[in-house]
C-alpha cells in the first residue's frame, strides 16, 4: 500500500534515461528568484504563481460563501432582525422598530457579486489558474511555463481585477447587482438599478482585467503543453489533467475574447450613447434617445463565452478526479482514449449549445431545436466519462483517503447535477424550470459542488507536491462527509421548490400564494448552508495549518504514482529537476500491469512491453 | 461583546478541531502509518456504502413526501393544454434519469466499498474494453434520442404559429420596473399600436397610439385588477418591455417567456380549468385546507383564497420579487359580460382631452357605431314603454349638430338621424313628435322659434330618409322644459337638445 520503500531509484533513473538540456549551466533560472519579492511576490516560478492562484482563490472562496450565507439568512430567516450584520454591512441593513433587514438592493447585490466571485475568482482562476500552473510543467516533464513572465502577468491581471471587484462592495451605491449575467438593459442604465452605476463600471473593468488574466494564462498552457513536452511524451501519453488543462485553456481563448468583445459593446452602450443592446426603452420617465439596438445580441455574446465557461469550471476538476481515481485505485484509467475523445467531443459541442440558456428570452423558438439537440448530446461524452470512473473503481486495491473521497463525491454530484440537465436541456421542459429554484440546484450540484470536489480532490491530493507536507486526514475527513452530506442537504430540496415553480433571485416569496409555502425548506436549506461554510472554514484552518505544522513528506512519490511530478525533489527547486529532465517511455497509468505495482513514465520499458494505450 | 466571545467560540473550535487532527497523527504514527491506512480504508469504505442507502432512500422518499406540493402531480397539475403534454415529458425523463441514478449511485460507492485497499491486495489490470464502451455510448445515445424526439415534438405543439382563422384571445402584457400593465384587444380583436415615445406617465403610461384605429376600442385594466380569460379558449400574449427585462411567467399554467425592449414576444396558451374548478380540486389535499392567514385560524381556507398568479422570471432591479397580478379563468358567458362591461382606455380616459390626437374630430368611426348600438337600445325601448311612463318614451339625440344660431344641420348629424329613421321604419305604426329645446341664453321668443325651425329641420330629414311624413310632427319648445340646471355649462349644454317622443301607438 503506503510506499514507504522506494521502489525505483528516480534520481539514477533520469540521470541515464534522461533529456540533457543543459538547463544548469546557464545558471540564468535563478537570477530572477534572488529576494523574497521576486521570490514570493512577483515571482515567475509556475510552482508559486500556483499556489498565488490558489490562495487568492480561496480569499474569495470564503467572501463569496460568506455572501451566500447573508442572503440564505434573508430566504431562511426573512422575520429575524439582522442588526447584528450592521457593524459589517452598514446602511445596507434597514432597521426599522428595531428589526433590521437586509436592503432588496444589497440583496441583489450580494447574489450577483457570489455568482461573479464564485464563476470566475474562484472555479476559473482559482481552479485551473492552480492546477494547470503547478502540473502542466511538472506533468509534461518542463522546466517552467513557456512564458514565465506572462504566466507572472496572467497572476497579477487577476489581482488587479479583483482589488477592483472588491473595492466596488464598498461603493456607496453598492457593487453591480444586476445578475452575474448582467444582462442589458439592467446592466446598461444607471437609472433602472442602483448598482448599474459605478458599481457596474467597475465590474466591467475587472472582468476585462480577469479576460486578460485568462488569455495570457491560456496561451502559455497551450504553448507548454504543445512545445515543452519532454522527450518521448506524446499527446496520447499526457495524463488526462494535462489533456483536461489543455483543452481548457483552448476554450478559453476561443470564448472569453467573445465575452469582451460583448464588454466593449456594453461599455459603449453605457458611456458612449451608442445602442448595441438597446431600443425602444422608457425609463426614469424619459423615453431614451437611441434605438435599434437588441438585448438579445449580448446575450448570444455572454452564452457563448459562459457555457464553455462551465466547461472551463468541470474539465479541470475531470482531470484531477481521473488522476485521482486512478493513482488511488491502483489502477489504470479505464478507457484512457475515450476519456479523451469525451474530453475533446465536450469541448466542441460546449461551443454550439448556447442558446440553450436563452431558450425563453425570446429567440425564434424554431432555432431551438438544434440547441435541444446538441445540448442533449452532451450527455453521451458525459456519461461515458461516469461510466469510466466507475469501471475505474472496479476491480481496484483503493485507498481511501481524503482526496479518493472527494473523487468519489465528485462523481456523485456529476451524475446528480448532469441528470437534472437532462431535463433542463429540453426546451419543453425548460419552459417551466427556466429561473426557478430547480436551475439554481441544477447548476450548483453539477458546477459548483462538483467542481468544487475537484478542487478539493486536487489540494488534497497534490499539497504535498505544493508544501512539502501533507493535510491533516481527519480534518480531512470531517471536511468531506461535511460537505457531502451537506451540499446535498442544500441543494437537494430546491429541486422540489424549483419543481413547484419558485423562481430564483426573489428577495421574498411572501408576494406570491404559489411561492410562500416553502418557509421550513428554506429554512432547513439555510441552516444547511451555515453548516457547510464553517465546515470549509475547517478546511481552510487544515490547509494553513499544515503548510507549517503537517506531516512531512518523507519519500519523493508517496502515493507510488506513476507521473513525472514525482519524479522531482521533495524540496521544491527552480527548473524543477536537478538535473537531467526525465524522459517519458510510457503512458501515465502502469498500476498493477505486470508484477509492478505501479510503474512510472519514466522507466523504460521491457523487451515486448507496450508504452500505449 | 456578543462579537467578542463569538469570536473566543470560533477560535475555541478551531483549536479542539486542530488538535483532533493532531490526535490521530500521532496514534497513526504509533500504531504504524500502514495499519491505520488499512483500518480507516474499511471504516470509510462502511460509511460510503451507508451513505448511498441513506442518500438514495432519501431520494426516493422525499420525491414522495413532497409529490402532492410539487413535481406536476396532484394540485400542481398543469392548468393549460400543453402544460399537460409538458408535465408528461418531465415524468418520462423523470424515469429514465431515475433509473440511471440509482444504479450508477449504487455501482460508483458499492465498487469504492468491495474493491477498499487490503493487505497484500492487488487490483485488477484492466484498462480499456472496446465492447463494453460501445454498449455504454450506445445507450445514452438511444435514450438521448428517444428524449430528444420526444421533446421536440412538445416544444412545436407548444411553440407553433396561430392559425390566422383560428379564434382567439389577444392581450399585451408590458412589463416596467415594477408591475404589469395589461391591455385587452376590445371589439375588432386585435391590438392596437403604441410606441414607446408616446408614454405619458399621467395619462397614457403604456404609449398607446391613438392614430391606429385598433388601438382606440382596446381596454387596459387597472393596475391591481384581475386578469379575466376564459376557461377553454386560445389565448396569445403579446409580451413586451418598456424598460429592462422581464419574463412573463404563469407557473400553473407552464408559460414563460421574457418581456424585451424593442422586441415584441408572445406565448399561445390554452386554460383548462376555471379557478373556481381549481378551488374544488385543492379541498381534497389537507395541506389546503389549512387556514390562508395563519393569524387567523377561523378565517377562510388555503384553498378557498387560491388565485392563478403572474409573476416576473427575469431579474429587473430590487423589485423583481413583486411583480405580481392575478389571473382568473372563469367559463365562457362571465367572460363576455365582464369584457363587455370593460371601457376602452381611450373613451374613457384619452377621448377629447390634451393626449387625443383625434381632439378637432367631434365623432369617430367607432363613435358612430357605438351610438348607433345605443340608438338601436333607446329607439326599441321608447317603442316598447308603457304609456304610463313619459320619460322613457323619449329618445334624445346625442350627435344633432346646427349651426350657431341656426336650423341646418352639420353633416355629423347625418349619420344618427339616417339610422334613426331607419330604426323607426321598423315600427310604421308609431307616431312621433320632434321636440326642439334650448338653453336660457338670449331672448325667449327668439329661443322658442329657433327651436321650433331646428326641430322641423331634423323632421325634414328623417322625412326624406322614409319616414312617413305623416307620422311626424314638429315642436319647438325654447328654455320651458329644461332637463338639467341653466346654471352651469354643463346643464346648459344637456337643455340645448333635439328628442324624439312617442306621442301614440296606432
Amino acid at each position: 500500500m503506503t510506499n514507504t520503500e522506494t521502489m525505483y531509484q528516480t534520481d539514477v533513473l533520469i540521470e541515464e534515461q534522461g533529456f540533457d538540456d543543459h538547463f544548469h549551466e546557464h545558471h540564468h533560472g535563478d537570477k530572477y528568484q534572488t529576494n523574497f519579492i521576486t521570490h514570493y511576490v512577483f515571482s515567475m516560478d509556475h510552482k508559486v504563481i500556483a499556489r498565488q492562484f490558489l490562495i487568492t482563490g480561496m480569499i474569495w472562496a470564503i467572501i463569496g460563501a460568506a455572501m451566500s450565507v447573508v442572503f440564505r439568512l434573508q430566504l431562511g430567516f426573512p422575520e429575524e432582525s439582522l442588526t447584528w450584520l450592521k457593524p459589517l454591512l452598514g446602511k445596507w441593513i434597514v432597521v426599522s422598530d428595531g428589526v433590521g433587514k437586509l436592503a432588496p438592493e444589497f440583496y441583489y447585490a450580494l447574489v450577483t457579486m457570489h455568482g461573479t466571485i464564485l464563476v470566475f475568482f474562484v472555479l476559473t482562476a482559482g481552479l485551473s489558474g492552480t492546477f494547470s500552473n503547478l502540473l502542466i510543467p511538472l506533468q509534461v516533464g518542463a522546466r517552467d511555463m513557456a512564458s514565465p513572465f506572462l504566466n507572472m502577468l496572467s497572476y497579477w491581471f487577476f489581482f488587479l481585477a479583483g482589488c477592483i471587484m472588491f473595492y466596488s462592495l464598498f461603493l456607496n451605491t453598492g457593487p453591480f447587482s444586476g445578475g452575474w449575467t448582467a444582462y442589458p438593459p439592467l446592466s446598461a442604465l444607471p437609472q433602472a438599478s442602483s448598482g448599474s452605476g459605478s458599481g457596474m463600471t467597475l465590474w466591467l473593468v475587472s472582468l476585462t482585467l480577469f479576460v486578460v488574466s485568462v488569455l495570457l494564462g491560456g496561451i502559455n498552457y497551450i504553448t507548454t503543453v504543445l512545445n515543452l513536452r519532454t522527450k518521448g511524451m506524446s499527446l496520447f501519453r499526457m495524463p488526462l489533467t494535462i489533456w483536461a488543462f489543455f483543452v481548457t485553456a483552448i476554450l478559453g481563448l476561443l470564448s472569453f475574447p467573445v465575452l469582451a468583445s460583448g464588454f466593449f459593446m456594453l461599455i459603449f452602450d453605457r458611456s458612449l450613447g451608442t445602442s448595441f443592446f438597446l431600443s425602444e426603452i422608457f425609463i426614469g420617465g424619459q423615453a431614451l434617445d437611441r434605438v435599434g439596438g437588441s438585448p438579445i445580441l449580448y446575450q448570444h455574446l455572454f452564452w457563448f463565452l459562459g457555457h464553455p465557461e462551465v466547461y472551463i469550471i468541470i474539465l479541470p476538476a475531470m482531470g484531477i478526479v481521473s488522476e485521482v481515481l486512478s493513482v488511488h485505485a491502483r489502477k489504470p484509467i479505464f478507457g484512457y482514449r475515450a476519456m479523451v475523445f469525451s474530453i475533446l467531443a465536450i469541448a466542441f459541442l460546449s461551443f454550439i449549445v448556447w442558446a440553450h440558456h436563452m431558450f425563453m428570452s425570446g429567440v425564434n423558438p424554431f432555432i431551438s431545436n438544434f440547441f435541444v439537440l446538441f445540448t442533449l448530446i452532451i450527455a453521451v461524452p458525459s456519461a461515458v466519462k461516469v461510466f469510466n470512473w466507475i469501471t475505474t473503481l472496479y476491480g481496484g486495491n483503493i485507498r481511501l483517503n481524503t482526496a479518493m473521497l472527494f473523487a468519489i463525491g465528485f462523481i456523485s454530484m456529476f451524475i446528480s447535477g448532469g441528470l437534472t440537465g437532462i431535463f433542463l436541456g429540453n426546451s419543453a421542459i425548460d419552459i417551466t424550470m427556466h429561473d426557478t429554484y430547480f436551475v439554481v440546484a441544477h447548476f450548483h450540484i453539477v458546477m459548483g459542488v462538483a467542481a468544487f470536489f475537484g478542487m478539493f480532490a486536487g489540494i488534497y491530493h497534490w499539497y504535498p507536491k505544493m508544501y512539502g507536507r501533507f493535510m491533516n486526514e481527519t480534518l480531512g475527513k470531517i471536511h468531506f462527509w461535511g460537505t457531502m452530506i451537506g451540499a446535498y442537504l442544500i441543494f437537494w430540496p430546491m429541486h422540489y421548490i424549483g419543481m413547484a415553480g419558485v423562481p430564483r433571485r426573489y428577495y421574498s416569496f411572501d408576494t406570491f400564494d404559489a411561492f410562500k409555502h416553502f418557509d421550513t425548506l428554506n429554512k432547513f436549506i439555510t441552516v444547511a448552508a451555515i453548516i457547510v461554510f464553517f465546515v470549509q472554514l475547517l478546511f481552510v484552518l487544515n490547509f494553513f495549518y499544515s503548510i507549517w505544522k503537517g506531516r512531512k513528506m518523507t519519500t519523493q512519490n508517496p502515493y507510488g504514482a506513476t507521473t513525472l511530478e514525482w519524479s522531482t525533489p521533495i524540496e521544491p527547486i527552480h527548473g524543477n529537476w536537478p538535473g537531467k529532465i526525465p524522459a517519458v517511455h510510457r503512458w501515465a497509468y502502469d498500476y498493477n500491469k505486470d508484477e509492478r505495482e505501479y510503474i512510472p513514465q519514466y522507466v523504460p520499458l521491457k523487451d515486448g512491453e507496450e508504452g500505449d494505450h | 461583546m456578543s462579537y467578542l466571545i463569538a469570536f473566543l467560540i470560533i477560535t475555541l473550535i478551531a483549536i479542539i478541531a486542530l488538535q483532533i487532527g493532531r490526535v490521530s497523527e500521532i496514534s497513526s504514527r504509533i500504531r504504524g502509518e500502514e495499519e491505520t491506512e488499512l483500518q480507516n480504508n474499511n471504516s470509510t469504505a462502511g460509511w460510503l456504502v451507508i451513505f448511498v442507502v441513506l442518500f438514495l432512500v432519501a431520494c426516493v422518499w422525499s420525491a414522495i413526501y413532497y409529490k402532492d406540493q410539487m413535481l406536476g402531480y396532484g394540485p400542481w397539475e398543469a392548468s393549460s393544454e400543453h402544460g399537460k403534454e409538458l408535465d408528461g415529458l418531465f415524468n418520462v425523463t423523470l424515469f429514465f434519469t431515475g433509473i440511471v441514478f440509482i444504479i450508477t449511485h449504487w455501482l460508483t460507492f458499492w465498487y469504492a466499498y468491495k474493491y477498499r485497499g487490503r493487505k497484500g491486495g492487488k487490483a485488477l489490470f484492466f484498462a480499456h474494453d472496446t465492447k463494453l464502451e460501445l454498449v455504454w455510448t450506445a445507450i445514452p445515445a438511444v435514450v438521448m434520442a428517444f428524449l430528444v424526439a420526444k421533446g421536440l415534438v412538445v416544444w412545436n405543439n407548444t411553440m407553433t404559429d396561430l392559425d390566422p382563422e383560428a379564434k382567439v384571445i389577444n392581450i399585451e402584457a408590458t412589463g416596467y420596473q415594477f408591475a404589469w400593465d395589461i391591455r385587452y384587444a376590445g371589439n375588432d380583436g386585435q391590438i392596437g399600436k403604441k410606441d414607446y415615445r408616446l408614454i405619458d406617465m399621467g395619462g397614457n403610461p403604456i404609449g398607446l397610439d391613438f392614430t391606429d384605429a385598433a388601438t382606440l376600442d382596446d381596454i387596459v385594466l387597472g393596475g391591481s385588477d384581475k386578469i379575466v380569460l376564459p376557461v377553454d379558449t386560445t389565448v396569445r400574449v403579446a409580451i413586451t418591455s418598456k424598460d429592462v427585462l422581464h419574463n412573463f411567467y404563469l407557473p400553473h399554467f407552464r408559460v414563460k417567456m421574457d418581456a424585451v425592449p424593442g422586441l415584441p414576444t408572445y406565448f399561445i396558451f390554452k386554460p383548462t380549468k376555471t379557478t373556481a374548478q381549481m378551488r374544488q380540486e385543492l379541498k381534497a389535499y389537507p395541506e389546503w385546507n389549512l387556514p390562508y392567514d395563519e393569524t387567523d385560524p377561523e378565517g377562510p381556507k388555503r384553498w378557498e383564497k387560491f388565485e392563478y398568479e403572474l409573476a416576473c422570471a427575469e431579474l429587473c432591479g430590487k423589485g423583481h420579487y413583486s411583480m405580481r397580478r392575478i389571473i382568473e379563468i372563469v367559463d365562457k358567458d362571465t367572460y363576455k359580460k365582464w369584457e363587455a362591461a370593460l371601457p376602452t382606455f381611450y373613451s374613457n380616459n384619452i377621448r377629447g382631452g390634451d393626449l387625443d390626437p383625434n381632439k378637432d374630430k367631434r365623432l369617430l368611426p367607432f363613435e358612430i357605431k357605438e351610438r348607433e348600438k345605443e340608438l338601436r337600445r333607446e329607439v326599441k325601448a321608447a317603442m316598447t314603454a308603457d304609456s304610463s311612463n313619459a320619460d322613457a318614451k323619449i329618445i334624445r339625440f346625442k350627435n344633432v349638430y346646427y349651426a350657431t344660431g341656426s336650423a341646418n344641420l352639420e353633416d355629423d348629424s347625418f349619420y344618427e338621424l339616417d339610422y334613426a329613421a331607419t330604426l323607426l321604419n321598423k315600427y310604421p305604426d308609431i307616431k312621433l313628435e320632434v321636440a326642439g329645446h334650448t338653453d336660457n341664453v338670449g331672448d325667449p321668443a327668439l329661443n322658442r322659434t329657433l327651436s321650433q325651425q331646428r326641430a322641423a329641420s331634423v323632421r325634414e330629414r328623417l322625412i326624406a330618409k322614409g319616414v312617413s311624413a305623416d307620422r311626424l310632427t314638429s315642436a319647438g319648445y325654447g328654455d320651458t322644459s329644461p332637463v338639467d340646471s341653466n346654471d352651469t355649462d354643463e346643464g346648459k349644454a344637456n337643455n340645448r337638445r333635439t328628442e324624439l317622443r312617442v306621442i301614440s301607438k296606432n
